[in-house]
């Protein structure tokens, strides 16, 4: 495969959630317009960081991407083969080499299974390893990602949040993927475990090449950990760069509020930094504003703004921001 | 438990994870004294209605009406031919009430295993697939449960004939909404849940979800909601009796020393004071049972052995 062929393409990719109404005759009365026309690639090997506010749909992307969800429009096209057009077994295949770590460490186990089973389920669906062989595979996985082979026999809920997430991290490796989507792996962890579960992430990335698609609100925690960063706003990309780019040249309205509550630990930085505080609400995203997605709440929103919406463009080299007035 | 958070690798697996199998169960089934004696009632009345004609002293159904009536051994008047004393036609009440326990059981574990198979299984599915599918089953639970029970199960024994295996299915069919609305309940939590979103992730399909991660999820709901049928299953039985739309009355069941007792209540309370006892104990054995059941299923119940 060309290594300079990007990993994965998501184009134009939508999901609508239909709203219903009605307990025996339900007609739809409207859509959540969840993620809306996004579209970027990913390279081997690279972290892309996807930052935005709580309900923005940067975890339905990735769900979306993965196919957990299916898109409403749009392509996902991975090492050439497009997600969206193959379905049942076809797809369960094809998607073997992408993987997801979910959110909660404690949702995301199966209580009544032991963290062997757990590990061990991936391969036994695919029948990649069997018996002994299993085991053994298990026992490599979870001293892979820092836990005590031991433990292959104990449940879940012996352990803490970091251990588990180091379970569910050893779960997505089974089938040695290429891409694996992070959805907020760390944020529900504990401040001191977080940087256990980055650095961990960091080495497996460095010893497996994997690409992370890495979802986060944690701007400090993104910046950290990705080659390039991704900003969503009600569903839309509006912002796309390398990450020292995107943080120090932020271009888009957006971005740059969003960057300026960043806290700065030293206070003389601070005092200079200029804070754009947004007003109102994200408006709802079953009945997403005309125009520009962020023209209701935008410092410098003129009347383009609410009739056409702004095309990511390239405004830098590789530094795409969707906006009229940059 | 709670040291075992930050066990360190290395150390000896604690003793807990090494004891299992049958020693294991014997441990905590002596530990809890309440489902001891839910478990040695079961095993008992087992015993009893499998070798039944060694232990009961009489013919359930010999006759002599010149003992008609005969009170408990021990009181005035007693017989100690006859332990429990005689019903209205003669007949011993303990040898009747050893008779009917292969009944009530028979009726309380099939009626439910029916209710629980139909109920269990279609609750699944419509908590699973949702959409019309869901629509349609919960919407004939609701008829089924808008029915009074009574009523039901009596039309249906009216229109399939009284006999045992009627008895069974009656209940069978009659009790299954239940299960499919507390079934459907739980699946609808446990699919929300993530490890079902990261079952479909690492390839799984529908039905394998369905085997690996809802079921075993669902069953300490079925066996503690089961262990509380049972016992419903035994009144029910004895309730259809009493109405004359159960068991055959030629057949001795406790449903229908029950009902016959009741006209005798203030001259001969004997006659159906016993079957009630024997209904009270055998529905507490399989609620404790039930109970306990619950706890060692659940992985979560941490035990030191």
């Amino acid at each position: 495969m060309n290594p300079d062929q990007p990993i994965l393409q998501v184009k134009n990719l939508a999901k609508y959630f239909p709203i219903r109404k009605g307990i025996i005759l339900q007609r739809t009365s409207g859509y959540v317009h969840a993620v809306d026309d996004i579209s970027f690639d990913m390279r081997r090997g690279e972290t892309l960081g996807l930052v935005g506010e709580s309900g923005c749909g940067k975890s339905t992307a990735g769900r979306t991407i993965i196919q957990l969800y299916r898109p409403t429009s749009g392509n996902v096209i991975f090492e050439g083969t497009d997600l969206t057009g193959v379905s049942g077994s076809a797809l369960r295949q094809t998607r073997r080499k992408i993987q997801m770590i979910f959110q909660d460490p404690y949702a995301s186990l199966d209580p009544r299974m032991t963290v062997g089973q757990i590990i061990a389920e991936p391969m036994l669906i695919h029948h990649t390893h069997q018996g002994e062989q299993a085991k053994r595979r298990v026992q490599e996985l979870l001293d892979m990602v820092g836990l005590a082979t031991n433990y292959a026999n104990r449940y879940p809920h012996e352990f803490s949040g970091g251990q588990r997430q180091r379970i569910g991290i050893a779960r997505a490796l089974a089938l040695d993927p290429s891409l694996i989507i992070c959805d907020e792996p760390i944020s529900a962890l504990d401040v001191s475990i977080q940087a256990q579960v980055v650095n961990l992430l960091e080495d497996l990335q460095r010893r497996m090449n994997l690409t992370y698609l890495f979802i986060a609100h944690d701007l400090s925690m993104v910046r950290h950990i990705s080659n390039r960063v991704a900003v969503m706003y009600l569903g839309h990309i509006v912002e796309l760069a390398a990450r020292d780019e995107l943080y120090e040249n932020p271009l888009h309205p957006y971005t740059q509020a969003l960057l300026s509550a960043v806290p700065i630990p030293d206070p003389k930085v601070r005092g200079k930094r200029q804070r754009i505080i947004l007003e109102g609400d994200v408006p709802s995203p079953i009945h997403p504003p005309s125009g520009c997605p962020f023209r209701t709440r935008c410092r410098l929103a003129k009347d383009i703004c609410a009739q056409v919406r702004p095309e990511n463009r390239e405004i830098r080299p590789e530094h795409y921001a969707a906006c009229h007035l940059v | 438990m709670e040291q075992s958070l930050n066990y360190q690798p290395g150390l000896p697996e604690p003793a807990a994870a090494k004891t299992s199998g049958i020693k294991r169960y014997l441990t905590l089934l002596l530990r809890s004294r309440t489902a001891t004696f839910g478990f040695i009632v079961i095993v008992a009345l087992l015993l009893i209605a499998v070798f039944q004609s060694q232990f009961a002293t009489h013919d359930p159904t010999a006759q002599s009406i010149r003992v008609r009536l005969t009170p408990p051994a021990w009181m005035e008047g007693g017989d100690p031919q006859y332990l429990l004393g005689t019903d209205q036609l003669g007949r011993d009440i303990f040898s009747r009430l050893i008779y009917g326990i292969r009944i009530s059981l028979l009726v309380g574990v099939a009626g439910v295993a029916i209710s629980c198979l139909i109920g269990s299984t279609l609750g699944l599915i419509a908590g699973y697939f949702g959409g019309w599918v869901d629509t349609v089953i919960m919407r004939l639970v609701d008829v089924f449960l808008a029915f009074p029970f009574l009523l039901l199960a009596i039309t249906f024994s009216v229109t399939l004939g009284s006999s045992l295996r009627n008895i069974i299915i009656v209940l069978g069919i009659t009790g299954w909404a239940s299960y499919a609305r507390l079934v459907r309940g739980q699946t609808l939590s446990i699919r929300e849940q993530e490890y079902i979103q990261a079952s479909f992730t690492i390839g799984s399909n529908d039905f394998h979800n369905i085997v690996r991660h809802i079921l075993p999820n669902l069953v300490t709901p079925i066996i503690i909601y089961s262990s509380l049928e049972i016992g419903v299953y035994i009144i029910a039985e004895a309730s259809l009796t009493f109405l004359g739309m159960g068991v055959p009355p030629s057949i001795a069941t406790w449903g229908n020393m029950l009902a016959t007792g009741r006209d005798y209540l203030s001259n001969a309370w004997w006659l159906a004071t016993f079957p009630g006892i024997a209904i009270v104990i055998t529905v507490l054995a399989f609620n404790f049972v039930g109970d306990w059941l619950r706890d060692v299923l659940d992985p979560k119940t941490t035990y030191d052995i």
